[in-house]
């Protein structure tokens, strides 16, 4: 699982936790992997992304080496930094390990580099609607 | 019959989708031609900017067959499905995009405003089924369809192949996604094909635009449903090999007959099977 998929992943399908968000990242086994540096792709993600979890989570896995922790102001033409969130986005791959929901505590395995995020049916967040059924 | 010949009549999709199902989806080219088919038609109607690299969610991604036309077109993409054995054939081949085991009628579990768009090829009549007791298919579909709008960017579309088991569930799946807060509706491939037909919904969050045109529709529809039968039966009566009785080619016919049984005949001419003029 690359980090770019963490930084979009949130746990606010269980019940009782609003946000779920950022999921605390436990790593066992990780590997780098090379992926074509694409420039505008990685300029498009980085307003979409949250900046700051992904610091975090890159720092807490012991791979934020050349990443700043907040974005540069002309991110659109700063060459280094676009591949330091490249590497860090895409490159980084984590192949063991846990996602922790940060409200509730519970944790979604990763096995292969593959989150397991399914939930248990009482675990699962009752939709509020005025469906009728 | 046919209720025995659709999987979700089977088993759930975790339990149908096992390790021999799955191999055919690496190894069976007939499966691969078909599903990267629908995939290339599913992207055709995703209508995602051209030159820019987009950031997709391909639900139901199975061995990653639909994720690999998305490479192709320089796409990066994210893959849930709920097949373990599936996951592991696309894990296998080495995909590019990112792939998570999950239910799709559980929500996407995705931060808000997250992709440019979702494809999802033949995983949304699974929906419509209920594999445990709790579950209601109407309220999954709902919440699918709300988490998915949720997460997808305000422009962005969502574009479902899939095999609807009757009208009533084409019915029930698209109120769902309106009640979700999506524009669009059902596109159906050559719809007079029993084969080659083939159901995409598109969904689209922004607003509502005209849908995009179905294949195969060009005008056959109508000239068949209003056939002549007087063109009908004539085709008929010369295919057995008679003629328009009192057309000329039917004298002809019967005075060749009439040689061939030895009686005396006249000569056919330019005059033969004329009508005598009024002055007569």
């Amino acid at each position: 699982m690359k980090l770019l998929t963490h930084n979009v992943l949130s746990s606010k399908c269980l019940k009782g936790v609003s946000v779920g968000y950022p999921l605390r990242l436990n790593a066992t086994d990780i590997k780098v992997v090379d992926v074509d540096y694409n420039s505008e792709f990685v300029q498009r993600m980085i307003p979409k992304i949250n900046y700051s979890a992904l610091y975090d989570a890159a720092q807490s896995i012991g791979h934020h080496n050349g990443l700043p922790d907040t974005v540069a102001e002309d991110y659109e033409h700063n060459e280094e930094f676009l591949k330091a969130v490249h590497h860090v986005l895409l490159e980084v791959d984590i192949v063991s390990g846990d996602l922790e929901c940060p409200e509730s505590g519970r944790k979604f395995p990763i096995t292969r580099g593959i989150p397991n995020m399914l939930v248990n049916e009482n675990e699962v967040n009752e939709i509020n609607d005025s469906n009728g059924y | 019959m046919s209720s025995v010949r659709r999987p979700e009549h089977l088993a759930p999709p975790e339990v149908f989708y096992n390790d021999d199902e799955a191999k055919k989806y690496s190894q069976n080219s007939r499966i691969i031609e078909i599903q990267e088919q629908m995939s290339e038609r599913a992207m055709e109607l995703l209508m995602l900017p051209e030159d820019k690299p987009c950031y997709v969610l391909d639900i139901g991604c199975g061995s990653g067959l639909s994720g690999s036309v998305l490479d192709e077109q320089g796409h990066f993409w994210v893959g849930v499905d709920i097949s373990p054995a599936m996951l592991d054939v696309a894990h296998d081949r080495e995909v590019e995009g990112d792939l998570i085991l999950g239910d799709m009628g559980e929500g996407m579990p995705f931060r808000a405003g997250t992709f440019d768009g979702a494809i999802s090829i033949s995983a949304l009549q699974w929906l419509c089924n209920a594999d445990k007791s709790s579950h209601n298919p109407v309220k999954r579909l709902y919440k699918f369809f709300s988490t998915l709008n949720a997460c997808l960017s305000r422009t962005a579309r969502a574009v479902f192949q899939f095999y609807p088991e009757n009208s009533s569930q084409v019915e029930l799946i698209t109120s769902q996604a309106m009640k979700a807060g999506f524009y669009g509706g059902v596109v159906v491939d050559y719809p007079n094909s029993t084969k080659a037909k083939k159901f995409f919904l598109v969904l689209m969050t922004g607003g509502n635009m005209p849908l995009p045109k179905a294949l195969g529709t060009e005008g056959e529809s109508s000239s068949v449903q209003y056939s002549k039968k007087r063109e009908q039966l004539d085709s008929a009566r010369n295919s057995r090999g008679k003629s328009l009785k009192n057309s000329r080619q039917w004298i002809l016919e019967k005075k060749e007959r009439r040689r061939r049984q030895g009686k005396t005949t006249r000569d056919d001419s330019k005059y033969t099977g004329r009508k005598r003029s009024g002055r007569f």
